[in-house]
C-alpha cells in the first residue's frame, strides 16, 4: 500500500538516495504495473467493447468487431437502442422490473427489520434454535423450494402475477436480512434500551424511536445490495412469471437471447440498459454498496 | 396501470399494516397479565418474519423432500425412482460432471485470483481505480454479462473477418478461430466457468482486501527486517493469517458454483454438454417433470448440507465471541 512505498521510500533517502537508485526501484516494480494494468485491461474490456458495440449500426456489428469504430468513421447511432425497444413487450417489461424491484424490496427490509429486532433484544425459548435454522436457511438453494412455492401460488390464485414475486422474494431474501441486522442491531450499546425502558418506553417505542433510527446505515446498504439482487434475477422470476404478461427485463431479454439463433447483435442495447442501474448505482453509491456485499460474509 | 396501483400501495402499505401490527398488537399486550405479556411478545414480534421463512423457505424444503419420492402428479409413491433417473440418465450426469467443474475451477480461480489481485493492487497507489475495474462486473447481471461474453466469443467461419474479441485476438496472431461454447466438452465448460469466475473474483477481492487491511504494517515489517523475500512473505505470513478470510469466501464461491444458473442458461441454455444441475432442475421443471426435478432439488441441498453445517459452526462460534 501506499504506507509500504513511503517508508520504502525514506528508507532509500536514508541510504542517500541518488536519482540511479530510485530509477532502479521504479524498473523493477515495472512488472507488478504490467501485471495490475493486464488484468484489469482484461477485466473491463468485453463491458466497455460491449457498450461501444451498442451505440455501432447492426451492419457495422455483423462485420467488424468493436474495436474498429474506435478509429474514424466512427458511425455510432442509436440504431440498436430504436430497434430492441421497439420490440414487443421490451418497454413495459422495463416497468415492471421496477414493479417487482421496489415493492419487493420494501417488503422484506419491513419485516426482516421488525424480525432482527425480536432476536436482538428479546429473550425467548427457542430463539438460538430459531436463529440457527435462520442461518442455515441463508444458503439453502432455492431450486429446493420451488415447486411447492409454485403450488401455494396456484392454490391462492396468484401464480403470474407480480404479487406472486414480492412474495417469493421475500421469502428467499429474509434469513440474510434478518441475520444481518440482527447482528447489526446487537451491537447496538446496550444501555439506551435500558434506559429507555427505564423511562417507561415500551417495546414498540424502543423499535421505532432507537433501533430503526440508530440501524438506517445497515438497512441503506442492505436495500441497495437487496435492490439489485432482484433487479438483476431471473431464476425467480422466470420460475413465476415465465409465462405471464409481466415479465420483467432480465426474463425478456433472456427469451430474446435464446430465440434469435444469429443477429441478436442488437440486443447489447437490452444488455446495456439492463445494467445502466446497477453499474450507476454502484458508482455512485460505491461505499454502501461495497459495504453491502461485503457485511454478510466478513465477521457479521 | 392497475400494476402501478398495486405497487405504490404495496410500497406504502405494507409498511404502514406492519406498523398497525406493531402498536396495535402492544396495546393488545399491555393488558395482558405480565407473565403472560413476557412469554407472548417475543413470538409476536418475531412472528412474521418466522412465518414468511416457514411459509416460504421451510414448509417447501419438507414438501420437496415427499414430492420427490413421488410420481408426476404427485398420486403415487414411486420409492427411489427419480433418484435413480438422476444417476443413471447419461444428460444428468452430465450436468452432475460440469457442477463438479464448476465447484473446483471456478471456487479455486475466483478465491486464487482475488488473493493474488488483492496483494497485488496493495503495493500501488492506483489501488482504488483498479479495484473498480475488477469489481465492475459484480454489479452486471448474470444476463447482461452473458451478452457481454457471447460477443467476446463470438465465432465466425475462418477467412472471414473475425468481430468476437478473443477469435480477433487469435487472429492477429495467425491461429484459426476457435468455436468457444459449441467445441464440447472442454472448451465450452471451460469458457463458460471463466464468464463466471470474471463475474466472481471483484467480490473476493474485495472480502480479501478489507482483511488485507487489517494485518500489521509491524508484522510485515519484522519479516522483512528478518530478510524475507516479497514472495515469502505472501506466501509465509500474509497468506495464512488471511486463512480465515479465504475459507469464508470460499464456502461463498463454492454454494454459488452449485447454484450456478443463469450464466449456463442464457449462454448455452445446456445445449453441447453444458448443462449444471441447477440448469437441469429448470429444464425438469418446465416439462412438468415435478418428482425428478424435486430430485434434482434435493440433490443439490444434500451437496450444499456440508457448506451450511461449516456456516453454522462459524456462526456458533462467533456468537461465543460476542
Amino acid at each position: 500500500m501506499s504506507a509500504e512505498v513511503t517508508t520504502r521510500r525514506e528508507s532509500a533517502v536514508e541510504r542517500g538516495a541518488t536519482a540511479l537508485d530510485n530509477l532502479g526501484y521504479r524498473l523493477q516494480r515495472l512488472p507488478l504495473h504490467l501485471v495490475i494494468i493486464i488484468i484489469c485491461a482484461i477485466w473491463i474490456v468485453p463491458t466497455v467493447g460491449m457498450v461501444i458495440n451498442s451505440f455501432r449500426g447492426l451492419q457495422d456489428m455483423s462485420q467488424s468487431g468493436w474495436w474498429t469504430t474506435l478509429f474514424p468513421p466512427h458511425g455510432f447511432t442509436l440504431e440498436s437502442y430504436r430497434q430492441v425497444l421497439a420490440i414487443e413487450g421490451v418497454a413495459p417489461s422495463i416497468l415492471y422490473s421496477v414493479l417487482i424491484t421496489i415493492p419487493a424490496t420494501v417488503i422484506q427490509l419491513t419485516i426482516a427489520t421488525m424480525g432482527a429486532y425480536a432476536f436482538a433484544w428479546m429473550r425467548f425459548p427457542g430463539r438460538n434454535l430459531f436463529f440457527i435454522v435462520i442461518v442455515g436457511l441463508m444458503v439453502v438453494p432455492i431450486q429446493m423450494t420451488l415447486i411447492p412455492v409454485l403450488q401455494i401460488f396456484k392454490f391462492l390464485h396468484i401464480n403470474g402475477t407480480i404479487m406472486a414475486v414480492w412474495l417469493a422474494h421475500s421469502g428467499y431474501g429474509l434469513p440474510f436480512e434478518v441475520f444481518l441486522l440482527r447482528n447489526y442491531l446487537g451491537g447496538l450499546p446496550r444501555e439506551i434500551f435500558e434506559s429507555a425502558e427505564v423511562d417507561g418506553a415500551g417495546h414498540s417505542t424502543r423499535f421505532l424511536r432507537i433501533a430503526v433510527p440508530m440501524t438506517i446505515p445497515a438497512i441503506a446498504s442492505l436495500t441497495i445490495f437487496v435492490f439489485l439482487g432482484i433487479w438483476n434475477d431471473l431464476l425467480v422470476a422466470l420460475t413465476f412469471l415465465g409465462v405471464s404478461a409481466y415479465r420483467p427485463f432480465t426474463v425478456v431479454i433472456t427469451g430474446l437471447v435464446t430465440s434469435f439463433g444469429g443477429g441478436w447483435q442488437f440486443l447489447t442495447a437490452a444488455a446495456v440498459l439492463q445494467m445502466a442501474l446497477p453499474l450507476a448505482v454502484f458508482i455512485f453509491l460505491q461505499r454502501y454498496f461495497v459495504r453491502g456485499i461485503t457485511s454478510g460474509s466478513v465477521k457479521g | 396501470m392497475d400494476q402501478i396501483i398495486t405497487a405504490v400501495v404495496a410500497v406504502v402499505g405494507v409498511p404502514l399494516v406492519l406498523l398497525g401490527y406493531i402498536i396495535g398488537g402492544e396495546k393488545v399486550m399491555e393488558r395482558l397479565p405480565d407473565r403472560l405479556q413476557g412469554w407472548a411478545r417475543p413470538y409476536f414480534w418475531a412472528l412474521p418474519a418466522v412465518g414468511f421463512a416457514t411459509i416460504f423457505m421451510v414448509y417447501p424444503m419438507v414438501r420437496t423432500v415427499i414430492i420427490s419420492f413421488r410420481n408426476n402428479d404427485d398420486t403415487e409413491w414411486i420409492g427411489l425412482a427419480n433418484y435413480k433417473y438422476f444417476f443413471t440418465f447419461p444428460d444428468t450426469l452430465t450436468a452432475l460432471r460440469n457442477s463438479v467443474a464448476w465447484l473446483v475451477f471456478y471456487t479455486f480461480f475466483a478465491v486464487f485470483l482475488g488473493l493474488i489481485i488483492a496483494i497485488l493492487v496493495d503495493r500501488v497507489r492506483y489501488e482504488s481505480l483498479a479495484k473498480i475495474a475488477i469489481f465492475l462486473p459484480v454489479p452486471i447481471s448474470a444476463v447482461a454479462a452473458s451478452i457481454i461474453w457471447k460477443f467476446m466469443f463470438d465465432y465466425q467461419p475462418p477467412g472471414t473477418t473475425q468481430t468476437g474479441t478473443l477469435n480477433a485476438v487469435l487472429a492477429t496472431f495467425g491461429r484459426d478461430p476457435v468455436a468457444w461454447l459449441i467445441t464440447g466438452p472442454f472448451v465450452n465448460n471451460a469458457a463458460l466457468i471463466f464468464v463466471g469466475i470474471w463475474t466472481a473474483v471483484g467480490f473476493c477481492m474485495v472480502i480479501i482486501s478489507a482483511s488485507l487491511k487489517a494485518i500489521s504494517s509491524e508484522v510485515l515489517e519484522a519479516a522483512r527486517i528478518d530478510g524475507a523475500t516479497e514472495l515469502q512473505i505472501v506466501r509465509l505470513v500474509v497468506t495464512p493469517l488471511l486463512w480465515p478470510t479465504i475459507t469464508v469466501v470460499g464456502t461463498t464461491m463454492l454454494i454459488n458454483a452449485l447454484k450456478t444458473f443463469d450464466i449456463v442458461y442464457v449462454m448455452t441454455n445446456g445445449a453441447y454438454d453444458t448443462d449444471v444441475i441447477a440448469t437441469r432442475m429448470f429444464s425438469q421443471l418446465q416439462s412438468s417433470h415435478f418428482g425428478r426435478a424435486a430430485a434434482v432439488g434435493v440433490v443439490l441441498f444434500i451437496a450444499i448440507v456440508p457448506l451450511l453445517i461449516v456456516n453454522i459452526r462459524r456462526f456458533q462460534q462467533q456468537e461465543e465471541q460476542r
